[in-house]
């Protein structure tokens, strides 16, 4: 059943993704990023992270899509294929620099895990619900209130000063 | 599921992220490619807290959420403080400081 859930979330993830970047319309990009999120969220549950799924969830496609979606509507962008479509050095140039490092990555990966003999078809190397310690949320509430306590309340601060900065970039009036 | 299988995924959506940035002009969906960098990484942190079955993996990708969605409210803010100076966001016409 894993292995069934984990390959349907990774193909919804890779074309929502893909789709997300070749897509013209900004709107119909942000709506398949919260796609990618969703089948993200997926991920989090098989490897025995719910609470983190949950938050994912929350934040992400309920707070941070909802952002931009606002954004990329109030400020009205039209498609604009002429002006989008760049130069044919410049696309060939990036489209080449992703082949290279999605190369370079998936090499050292397979250098570290299939060829050193620890994982592939190792029991050692196998994540997923049965392994591991499980994320929920006393687990989680636990750590980040005791071990973790400094770093949470410096967050809170943080999100406290990047409020603030938004309010006063968008208030501001320009003459 | 392998480890490896994760950590592949997630290099996968890191490329395409990293290709969003680098072919698209509209600086909203550049940012938006940004976003699902941060994601990807997010994979990668809880496939190895699973895979050393401890929480540190969980918890850091808190505090990355925590870092992206102050990142996500000043950017966006930034984007609507360009739109009412240059109204535009394509990036190739914010050359004003290009020498």
């Amino acid at each position: 059943m894993q292995p069934i859930l984990f390959y349907t979330f990774a193909v919804m993830a890779v074309a929502s993704a893909v789709a997300m970047v070749l897509h013209r319309n900004p709107v119909y990009s942000a709506i398949f990023l919260i796609a990618t999120l969703f089948s993200l969220a997926g991920f989090f549950v098989l490897l025995n992270a719910p609470f983190v799924a949950a938050v994912h969830i929350i934040v992400y496609a309920g707070a941070i899509m909802v952002l931009f979606l606002f954004v990329i509507m109030l400020l009205n962008l039209k498609r604009d294929p002429a002006r989008e479509a760049g130069k044919i050095t410049r696309r060939f140039l990036g489209t080449a620099l992703v082949v290279v490092l999605l190369l370079e990555v998936s090499a050292l990966i397979g250098a570290a895990y299939f060829l050193s003999g620890n994982g592939g078809s190792g029991e050692n190397a196998l994540v997923g619900l049965e392994s591991g310690v499980s994320g929920s949320t006393p687990n989680i509430g636990r750590a980040l209130f005791t071990t973790y306590l400094l770093p949470f309340e410096v967050a809170s601060v943080l999100l406290l000063v990047a409020m603030v900065g938004a309010v006063v970039l968008a208030k501001r009036k320009f003459n | 599921m392998p480890l490896a299988h994760y950590l592949i995924l997630s290099a996968i959506l890191f490329a395409i992220g990293v290709a969003g940035v680098l072919l698209r002009r509209n600086a909203i969906v550049i940012f938006m490619s940004i976003e699902l960098m941060l994601n990807a990484v997010n994979v990668t942190f809880v496939a190895f807290a699973a895979h050393h079955g401890s929480l540190e993996g969980q918890i850091f990708v808190f505090f990355v959420m925590v870092v992206a969605a102050a990142e996500v409210a000043v950017g966006l803010a930034l984007m609507v403080a360009i739109f009412r100076l240059r109204a535009t966001v394509f990036v190739d016409e914010l050359n004003l400081m290009k020498w």
